[in-house]
């Protein structure tokens, strides 16, 4: 059994497990923290940017963390964990050769859809008149400034995909609901559960009769809006691979809501704006749910909240149709009947609108001060680019960074100097350290295995000690291009036994409780399953047919077969008994696994073992069977 | 019918009718309604004859009752009553013979003897009776009435109680033991517990599963040894141990084997029995006790782990502040220091600070004592800090490495060690006698470090350290004990260098997205405490150089604590902001920083927010700006009209919240005003109070119109001078009575002053009533001098006034009292019998229930009652 880790990014995983002779892709999550490297894409054309000296304006890419260490078209099935974990699916599925099938929940696949859709668009829309690659060439990329030319495999960075590329992709995946058993091949069987981290996502039990692996990714214990963590399923895993931890373990999502809310407001009291760049679907119903019930307690009534996305509308409708993966609260809400999410309300009254984007009636019917949620997070394309522009040169407005996958600072950079206030409240509701270690304690997997990252301390607070996973034995750790072979040996499988085979066995008990039967039979495996047959009657001179015979062929022949033995040889009486046989001169040894008869007058050695008796004696036949046949009185046989 | 008469029926009115019917009727029955009407003579009674507490009353309904509760039938379903009778019988066997009562109610010795007969009575009742009898045998005579009928004996001997199946319930073994201690009083007693083998059982109650049992036990050990000691303490050298009473040597001698013993129940129970003993008695012989068994106490100390270690702790602690060892050694301090080296530093804490805390003690032993209070503290610094630690915490500390042990062995072991250190150096700063010198300067560094260990941001530099601040991220339990630490610190001199650490480390916990709301709270206490306690310097410059530059990065942090979602965050800066603006208004650097910041148009947005106690703060804090002018960007010039504004806000406040704290805050805030003489109170103070008490007199809750009472006396007082005189004050040459000029009366008979007080009187809230009778009191004997220089005369008024009057009574509020003339007004106030109503509203409103016939009656009742039930069950 064999890891083969393709991602170096712990949040971002993308793992292929060989087990059992399926090869099984753990997430294909998009790293697209190098596209930080790039100039924004204004909507609008920003003469401050296109008249930045030296290069000029880049194509925006998107890039696929991913190297040769396996084929991928040998990969059978994708199985997708939440719907941040398959962006970089159109890659694997168009461009690999790949034919098998993406395991996904409903609400991954639609959300997810939504993500890739809003990211093609956001670069679609601003097309480039050239584009360049050349640079990418080792020997150009030396030339360029820091940090472009320490960047690593830049020839690995890829153009975004197209929507045709998307619709394509996403049509492989296969629709699954939590803890539903999927069959691969007859070999091993996969689950879903959810891992309450996001609208549909989950964590995978991959096990066969007698193994069981855990992936568990993106998960959370807190309460928020999905169904919560379902960690039972996960006991007596033998192997459980940990990642998608939370990447702020020092911040507390509490804490950073009720800092989100508290500068939001201050800040819209003294008449400025608040940004929020985000994704369009995941922490922001949240963010929404607690503004619903902060903004009249605050005196914000009269804010207008905006939500910018070409997806926008199709997100806050989707999370409300899907009660199923709610939580036990919102759940209960559509009976009677209420839509689950509290946005419906503060759309209905006006308080929050969502548009496709800023062109179009955003522009009749924006007023400041205003709260604008919109994309992309990195600040890199999308329409916070331009609102970016527009009130970065003022210090009453606010830009709040919630989402915790660019560095803020980086994000920033293009647009120093900046008069606007910054503020940095992360909320990544994923598990902390301290909830995996109760998760450990409570699952008690055989091994972990996880991310290099996770079983140190993070370097910038290298003394704190408790921001890693500590169990025993230690996880293993992967990065990115490592194989591993996961620590445990497959002992055992099942084999099923006819019944008509199962009816001729005749068992012996050998022990109370522990009865043996000898079973000849033809082995028959297909898909992947194992059954024993009984064995064809021996060969009639009638029939002809040539397949039957082969087959007769291969059975063993039963008749020679040896009885089996079983038991031990009390060593005393058997000495008793071989004096009563008329030998003398018997010396006993101990050894170290058994003991030594030795019969000195017939110089002939009897060697006894745990499992094996070996009577040594030279050339005398007659000895020996007499010997063997005294050796067999205390053993039984069948 | 004359004026005079009509006032003298009107007294009587409210004498009989008060306090107003309508309100008694929601508590009383109709039975105890007319008991109620009877009671003014017995009350009396009761009070001015205490021999003769059992009244025929009593006397006629205790055969019934006795009957009632022999009878295994009808149940006695409350407790409680069985106690408040216990607790009368207490009350009248301290004022009259016990065996009188007995004699001459031959129905309790029945009782008594019925419940010998264990197979008719329930637990409750037994252990009722038990209680009883010991009550009864506390007086020598009536213990030997008792005994000859072998009451007693029946009841506690081995023959009685102990062998019936209902010993098994614990309320019988409390009651047992209960009973003794009551009857041990005498050297019968001690006679008795002696011949009936009574000790052992209590020897064997000591490990009893009920907790209560146990410690009744313990207790009665201490009290049957007290007691037999008692004749031998008068003795100037008190005698060895071997001559003491057999009583006596029986219970030293079971002590000493159970401090033998090696189960570590037996020894705790022993150290519990003499604690108690040292605590209580301060005898000679105490002194003998303690020299014989001090060596098998410090015998405790060589095993391993030593047994019982916190009633090791209590024994010794108890030992050291007995008054019979403050100049005798008796080998009592070597015990405690050995002590303190070989318990665990959890253990030995307390006994640390308890040796520090007395007044005598030797030095050495009081610098080992502080060096283990201050241990803890000394390993976080040690594992913290890179340079060289400095002095003053680690002198003299020995044993670090058990200390070390215990803060690293698990994260509520860690968390317990420190919090228990701090809050024990936290009660030892204010004291006179704390160790000196005291290590502020470490003290105060290791506090800050223990901060920054907890919010992750120290970077200790050993391994010891990392795991420390491992364990330690995120503990709100010991951030919460070291911020108080930290802010009880503040008052004391503390090193300018280390100053600015201590703000940085309060800033970054009032910063920090992650600080719980109650840790929050902590920090604004703290900071509070030390900006308050910073050195101001003379100067150009209010303070010394760092307050400006906190200031500048305090208020930005204000107010986003402001703007907190949590409720909490909002109610505790709103405090500090009220807090720090009452202090520092006047300053300059302060009133700048203020100007500057958002903070004062936050609060007063505040006065809209949704939770009724954030509104409450945020109008206490609007009241403090503004008294201070610090409202000041509110009412700038070219708005003169915020002050107005603010004023009328409270009044809508005061009118038109939902909830009671905000009304209550405005009321105080306005009281305060007037008691001030705000300029916006002081423009017509009249009108003010007026408009005031028109909307208070409205108010549902009780709080609110108190409040407004208090109001309303604070302007009298104003009006006419201070309440009362002062006793100590010189009396000063007899002055001529100046003379109420006409006005000032009118004014103060302005109806709606004197009808909210009238009403007030009426209030169904009796602490509304108390105040308005309060008031009415002085303003009578205020204008009393006046007044008595006219005649009241029969007028229209009056008679309006009297049924107005009579119809508040009665509970219809809606009619207005008009507008009469000033001298009717006064003299009703003269023909109203004020004190007696001040006498009977101070009685709680349960007076009545109270008495010892309601409680048999009740009982008798209770009875009755379920007997009925049971009738309507067929």
């Amino acid at each position: 059994m064999k890891l083969y880790c393709l991602s170096g990014h712990p949040t971002l995983p993308c793992n292929v497990l060989k087990f059992k002779s399926t090869t099984i892709m753990l997430d294909c999550g998009l790293d697209m923290t190098s596209t930080l490297n790039f100039l924004p894409l204004p909507l609008v054309q920003s003469p401050r940017l296109s008249n930045l000296p030296g290069w000029s304006l880049k194509d925006g890419n998107a890039f696929l963390d991913k190297t040769e260490l396996i084929d991928l078209s040998t990969v059978d099935v994708i199985l997708i964990s939440n719907y941040h974990c398959m962006m970089a699916l159109p890659y694997i599925t168009e461009h690999t050769g790949f034919t098998g099938t993406v395991y996904a929940t409903e609400p991954t696949v639609q959300i997810g859809r939504l993500l890739m859709e809003e990211l093609v668009n956001f670069i679609e829309r601003v097309p480039k008149a050239q584009s360049a690659s050349l640079w990418k060439n080792k020997d150009i990329q030396r030339l360029l400034p820091s940090p472009l030319k320490d960047a690593v495999e830049v020839s690995t960075w890829r153009r975004c995909y197209t929507m045709q590329e998307v619709n394509s992709a996403l049509s492989k995946i296969q629709l699954v609901g939590y803890s539903q058993k999927i069959e691969l091949f007859g070999a091993v069987q996969v689950t879903p559960l959810s891992s309450g981290y996001a609208l549909g996502s989950s964590n995978w039990i991959i096990q066969s009769h007698y193994e069981k692996v855990s992936y568990v990714s993106g998960s959370s214990l807190l309460t928020t809006h999905p169904q919560p963590m379902d960690q039972a399923s996960l006991k007596n895993s033998d192997v459980l691979v940990l990642t998608g931890l939370t990447q702020i373990p020092t911040a507390n999502p509490d804490g950073m809501v009720g800092e989100f809310c508290s500068n939001l407001a201050l800040t819209v009291r003294n008449g400025g704006n608040v940004l929020v760049p985000c994704y369009p679907s995941g922490v922001i119903y949240d963010l929404l749910e607690c503004l619903y019930q902060y903004i009249d307690s605050a005196g914000l009534s009269n804010i207008p909240f905006y939500f910018i996305s070409p997806v926008a509308n199709s997100s806050l409708e989707f999370s409300q149709i899907f009660a199923e993966w709610l939580c036990h609260n919102k759940q209960s809400k559509v009976y009677l009947p209420e839509p689950p999410f509290p946005h419906a309300e503060l759309i209905q009254t006006n308080k929050l609108k969502h548009y496709p984007s800023i062109h179009g009636d955003f522009s009749n019917d924006f007023r400041q001060p205003c709260v604008v949620f919109t994309g992309h997070p990195s600040l890199r394309f999308g329409d916070v680019v331009h609102f970016m522009e527009l009130w970065g040169k003022s210090s009453l407005n606010t830009v709040i960074f919630t989402e915790p996958d660019f560095s803020y600072l980086e994000a920033l950079a293009p647009y120093q100097p900046l008069a606007m206030k910054c503020i940095y409240c992360p909320i990544d509701t994923r598990l902390n350290f301290i909830q995996v270690s109760k998760l450990l304690k409570e699952v008690q997997p055989l091994h972990v295995v996880c991310p290099e990252q996770y079983t140190q301390p993070p370097p910038a607070q290298s003394h704190r000690m408790d921001l890693m996973i500590d169990c025993q034995p230690p996880a293993m750790s992967y990065r990115r291009a490592d194989v591993l072979a996961l620590p445990f040996k497959r002992r055992y499988e099942k084999i099923e036994i006819m019944p008509e085979l199962a009816d001729s066995l005749v068992p012996m008990e050998i022990k109370p409780g522990i009865s043996l039967a000898t079973v000849s039979a033809v082995l028959h495996t297909k898909d992947n399953k194992h059954v024993l047959q009984p064995p064809p009657r021996p060969a009639q001179p009638t029939s002809g047919k040539k397949r039957k015979q082969r087959v007769s062929e291969d059975v063993p022949d039963c008749q020679v077969l040896k009885p089996l033995l079983s038991g031990s040889i009390p060593v005393e009486q058997f000495v008793q008994t071989l004096e009563k046989h008329g030998f003398s001169d018997i010396k006993v040894e101990d050894t170290a696994k058994g003991h030594i008869v030795l019969l000195q007058e017939a110089e002939t050695l009897i060697q006894i073992e745990e499992d094996s008796t070996h009577i040594i004696c030279d050339n005398d036949e007659m000895l020996r069977v007499r010997l063997r046949d005294l050796v067999l009185k205390f053993l039984q046989k069948f | 019918m004359d004026g005079q008469t009509r006032l003298g029926m009107l007294h009587r009115l409210l004498v009989l009718f008060w306090p107003p019917p309508q309100t008694e009727s929601v508590i009383l029955s109709p039975l105890s309604f007319s008991i109620y009407r009877g009671h003014k003579i017995q009350h009396s009674d009761w009070h001015k004859e205490p021999l003769r507490i059992m009244d025929p009353e009593c006397s006629r309904l205790l055969p019934a009752l006795c009957a009632v509760l022999a009878d295994p039938r009808q149940p006695v379903a409350d407790d409680t009553c069985l106690e408040k009778l216990l607790d009368w019988f207490k009350k009248v066997t301290e004022a009259e013979s016990s065996l009188l009562l007995l004699q001459e109610n031959p129905c309790l010795v029945e009782l008594l003897s019925h419940v010998l007969r264990p197979q008719d009575v329930s637990p409750r009742v037994l252990s009722f009776s038990l209680r009883l009898a010991g009550t009864f045998a506390a007086q020598e005579d009536c213990f030997q009435y008792l005994q000859q009928g072998d009451l007693l004996l029946g009841l506690f001997g081995e023959a009685g109680t102990l062998g019936w199946a209902a010993w098994n319930v614990p309320t019988v073994r409390s009651g047992w033991i209960q009973g003794l201690s009551s009857l041990a009083q005498h050297p019968s007693a001690l006679h008795f517990l002696a011949d009936s083998g009574a000790v052992d059982t209590v020897f064997s109650l000591q490990g009893d599963p009920s907790l209560f049992v146990a410690s009744a036990a313990s207790q009665l050990l201490v009290h049957i040894l007290a007691l037999s000691m008692h004749g031998e303490a008068v003795e100037h050298h008190s005698p060895q141990g071997s001559a003491w009473p057999t009583c006596a040597q029986k219970i030293v001698g079971h002590v000493e084997e159970s401090l033998r013993s090696t189960a570590a129940p037996q020894v705790t129970q022993a150290l519990n029995v003499l604690t108690t003993t040292f605590g209580r008695c301060h005898s000679p012989w105490t002194e003998v006790l303690w020299e014989q068994l001090s060596p098998l106490v410090a015998c405790l100390l060589e095993r391993d782990p030593i047994p019982a270690g916190h009633s090791l702790v209590d024994l010794l602690l108890s030992v050291a502040r007995s008054p019979v060892f403050s100049s005798a050694d008796c080998g009592l301090w070597e015990t405690v220091a050995q002590t303190l080296s070989r318990l665990s530093p959890t253990q030995a804490g307390p006994l640390a600070l308890g040796t520090l805390k007395l007044q005598h003690c030797p030095q050495a032993l009081r610098t080992q004592a502080f060096g283990i209070l201050l241990q803890p503290l000394a390993c976080v610094l040690k594992a913290t800090t890179q340079a060289p630690t400095s002095p003053g915490l680690l002198d003299g500390t020995l044993g670090g490495s058990m200390t070390v042990d215990a803060l690293l062995s698990s994260k509520s072991a860690c968390a317990g060690l420190l919090c228990q250190t701090l809050a024990q150096l936290e009660e030892l700063h204010p004291l006179p006698h704390r160790p000196s010198p005291w290590p502020q300067a470490s003290l105060l560094e290791a506090v800050v470090t223990i901060l920054q260990l907890c919010d992750g941001s120290a970077a200790p530099g050993s391994s010891v350290g990392g795991r420390l601040c491992g364990t330690l991220a995120g503990c709100v339990r010991v951030q919460r004990a070291a911020l108080d630490f930290l802010g009880t610190l503040s008052q004391g001199t503390s090193p300018q260098e280390l100053v600015p650490q201590v703000f940085a480390v309060l800033l970054e916990y009032l910063e920090s997205p992650d600080s719980s709301p109650t840790v929050l709270k902590k920090a604004f206490q703290a900071t509070l405490g030390w900006l308050l306690s910073s050195p101001k310097t003379p100067g150009c410059s209010d303070f010394g150089p760092h307050i400006p530059l906190f200031l500048g990065e305090l208020f930005p942090v204000l107010q986003k604590r402001l703007c907190s979602p949590c409720w909490e965050v909002r109610d505790s800066a709103l405090e500090f902001f009220t807090n720090l603006s009452r202090h520092w208004g006047g300053q300059a650097d302060f009133r700048q920083a203020l100007f500057s910041s958002e903070a004062p148009t936050l609060t007063q947005q505040l006065l809209r927010d949704p939770e009724s106690y954030v509104r409450a703060s945020a109008v206490t804090a609007m009241a403090q700006l503004s008294s201070q002018g610090l409202h000041a960007t509110l009412a700038s010039p070219e708005h003169p009209e915020a002050e107005q504004g603010l004023l009328r806000e409270f009044l809508n406040i005061l009118s038109a919240d939902s909830e009671g704290f905000p009304r209550r805050a405005v009321v105080q805030v306005f009281t305060q005003w007037l008691r001030d003489g705000h300029a916006e109170v002081a423009r017509d103070t009249e009108q003010f109070v007026a408009t005031v008490l028109q909307v208070v007199s409205q108010d549902l809750d009780w709080e609110v119109r108190v409040q407004g009472l208090e109001l309303a006396q604070v302007f009298l007082t104003q009006k006419l001078g201070q309440p009362g005189h002062c006793p100590y004050t010189v009396a000063l040459p007899e002055a001529p009575l100046p003379r109420l000029r006409p006005e000032v009366l009118r004014t103060l008979c302005q109806p709606w002053l004197l009808e909210f007080a009238f009403r007030a009187l009426f209030d169904c809230d009796r602490p509304v009533a108390q105040k308005a009778c309060n008031l009415l009191l002085f303003l009578r004997d205020k204008t009393a001098p006046y007044a008595g220089t006219q005649e009241t005369g029969d007028s229209p008024h009056l008679d309006s006034m009297e049924a107005a009057l009579q119809r508040w009574q009665a509970g219809e509020q809606g009619q207005p009292l008009g507008d009469p003339e000033p001298e009717a007004m006064l003299a009703v106030l003269r023909s109203l019998d004020l004190e007696g109503l001040q006498g009977r509203l101070a009685e709680s409103s349960d007076h009545v229930e109270k008495s010892p016939q309601s409680l048999l009656q009740d009982m008798l009742a209770t009875v009755d009652i379920l007997e009925e039930n049971e009738a309507d069950c067929y």
